[in-house]
């Protein structure tokens, strides 16, 4: 048992056990969308530290989020069938625009610019379907706590934020698994070998595209599977906030301000947009329209000037050194 | 009733011509920036909207006459992109692509809040209507045609100054090789300012040819953005002409997409046509091979 390994499991524990202290539920519902972000920044982590610099997992998340509420309100699917539907469709999309992209070599800006592109296309098909989607206006997924029930299984919908912490939290935890799986794969060393220098992998056997795109998918299924419970625990979704340029940037902001090259960074940098959008919030208020946006455009701004490596990144190198 | 379809059929197809022509001047702007500088402006269509509000506010607000109001607008955005080139850009310059490609987003929501902040979410516009004609049965705007034409004059004179000046001989020696410029004696750094103000000013431009035709909101660069991109990519980033038929090509879909179905879905077709694109013809539709 090494130092951090016992750091790990304290932390885990009081993780565990913060609901009980008696906080409240607001703290309780910071504490959830905090989680909840960073299983989704986690999740674009995994390819985007590997040199797949994707601005579109907006696209992921809006399918997994209206997916699972459309399959549910339209058919009466169940969000559990719903969610393995969604997962199916970002896959199939992740293949369409990740094989051709890593075939022919769409690497760098050229990547980010396709996804950037994809997420408002589908932004804009969740506008588009406005009859199924209920367009700008968002969706809400008919509810299935009927006589005072509290908890839906197969609808997957709780009122107690009791049981989404620990749901959040067993995600999150997977999600840190994956990162540790995916680090000390082989795969990680060939994809490091790649965003090096592509052809010299290539030229050792390194399959390329394959590499790559699987990578893809496993992190677009994942921000898929953030969409359905961002949706189940909100309960609301709407085409801007799950899809569109704005939260793709924001997911890799996110990333980028905690650290995306070590396993924590992006959980704190959920940590640090949620503290920062809700520090925002409270101070600046609705009084003026937009002035909250406009600190937390201009800070992150700043921040990717003065602060490349991001909150945790910087700091574990201070400490290294 | 059929030759009745075709004749919108055909509007439509015209339509998507005349906003092509914006288009590829959007793209000029930011392909000259990427060729040059080796950076993606992701903000330049957010650019475009503060052009926008600026030829609104001084024509509506303040009673400058529109010609002024364009002049200033296109002079504001030529010193918002040397700006943007001096205090954000430049201090990136060295760190990775990645965080270049970021901090201009952060540029778009910061462009966003404050058109928000100052204009509100209102739709605004100029209150000009230019006439529309009538050949055939088809209704043809005056805004559009004059767009059409002062872009690809705009598009023109860019080329001309790109192949016969000085400062423009060097902006394309420098975006065929960065490392040697600088022992040729030639200051990359001043060159990179003017390709930014140049950009920033076709941005400027295309916001008064804009500003004819659209309602101004503070969203109205994602619009335009993203389809920005795609041309770029489509037509080889950095590569000039090959952006120029790109933006016509998108433009038809555009048009005659959101004409047969609705604009989203114009949107949608042209993106399947690009993914569809790549798998037939990865090095670009028009780029040359490298």
């Amino acid at each position: 048992m090494n130092r951090s390994r016992i750091l790990g499991g304290v932390g885990l524990a009081l993780l565990l056990a913060a609901p009980f202290a008696g906080f409240g539920t607001y703290p309780l519902h910071l504490a959830i969308m905090a989680l909840l972000w960073g299983f989704i920044y986690t999740s674009w982590s995994i390819m985007g530290r590997l040199g797949m610099v994707s601005f579109g997992h907006g696209a992921f998340l809006g399918i997994g989020a209206y997916g699972s509420v459309l399959f549910w309100n339209t058919a009466g699917v169940s969000p559990w069938i719903g969610a393995v539907g969604a997962i199916v469709l970002t896959l199939a999309l992740a293949v369409l625009i990740g094989w051709p992209c890593f075939r022919f070599r769409i690497v760098g800006h050229y990547f980010a610019l396709v996804t950037l592109a994809l997420s408002e296309v589908v932004r804009l098909v969740i506008v588009a379907m406005r009859d199924q989607t209920g367009g700008s206006l968002g969706i809400t997924p008919k509810s299935a706590l009927v006589d005072g029930a509290t908890v839906s299984v197969g609808a997957l919908q709780f009122s107690n934020k009791l049981v989404w912490f620990y749901i959040v939290v067993a995600c999150w935890l997977a999600a840190l698994w994956v990162w540790r799986w995916v680090d000390r794969s082989m795969d990680r060393l060939a994809l490091e070998a790649i965003s090096e220098e592509e052809d010299a992998a290539a030229s050792i056997g390194i399959d390329v595209s394959r590499t790559k795109l699987k990578v893809t998918m496993l992190s677009a299924a994942m921000t898929c599977i953030g969409g359905v419970l961002y949706a189940q625990y909100q309960l609301y979704v709407n085409p801007e906030t799950v899809s569109g340029i704005g939260i793709s940037l924001q997911m890799v902001f996110g990333a980028i301000a905690g650290g995306m090259f070590v396993m924590l960074g992006p959980t704190v940098g959920a940590v640090f947009l949620l503290a920062l959008s809700e520090t925002l919030r409270i101070a600046v208020g609705n009084t003026i329209h937009g002035l909250d946006l406009l600190i937390y455009g201009a800070l992150l701004v700043l921040f990717i000037i003065y602060l490349p490596k991001g909150i945790l990144g910087t700091l574990l190198a201070r400490l290294e050194r | 009733m059929s030759d009745f379809f075709d004749i919108f059929l055909l509007e439509a197809v015209i339509n998507g011509l005349l906003l092509g022509g914006l288009l590829a001047l959007l793209a000029l702007g930011l392909n000259l920036i990427f060729g040059v500088i080796d950076v993606v402006w992701i903000c330049y269509a957010e650019m475009m909207m503060i052009g926008m509000y600026t030829i609104w506010w001084l024509h509506v607000e303040q009673g400058w006459p529109l010609l002024a109001a364009f002049a200033a607008g296109i002079a504001t955005l030529a010193v918002l992109g040397a700006a943007l080139h001096q205090f954000i850009i430049r201090p990136v310059l060295a760190a990775e692509p990645i965080n270049q490609l970021l901090v201009t987003g952060g540029v778009l929501f910061f462009l966003q809040a404050v058109a928000t902040v100052a204009f509100g979410v209102e739709f605004r516009n100029l209150g000009v209507r230019l006439p529309t004609f009538a050949i055939g049965e088809m209704n043809l705007s005056l805004a559009r045609l004059i767009a059409f034409a002062v872009a690809l004059a705009a598009i023109g004179a860019t080329w001309l100054f790109l192949s016969r000046s000085y400062m423009g001989t060097a902006i394309r020696a420098i975006s065929q090789d960065r490392a040697i410029m600088p022992l040729m004696g030639v200051d990359p750094g001043r060159i990179y300012l003017t390709t930014s103000a140049i950009g920033g000013g076709l941005a400027g431009l295309a916001a008064c040819l804009l500003v004819l035709q659209y309602d101004i909101h503070p969203a109205i660069g994602l619009s335009f953005g993203p389809i920005t991109f795609l041309i770029c990519v489509m037509g080889g980033l950095g590569n000039l002409i090959g952006g120029f038929l790109a933006a016509f090509v998108f433009a038809q879909f555009i048009a005659v997409g959101g004409f047969m179905f609705q604009l989203e879905w114009g949107y949608v077709i042209a993106f399947v046509f690009f993914i569809a694109t790549m798998f037939w013809k990865p090095e670009g539709l028009f780029a040359k091979r490298r």
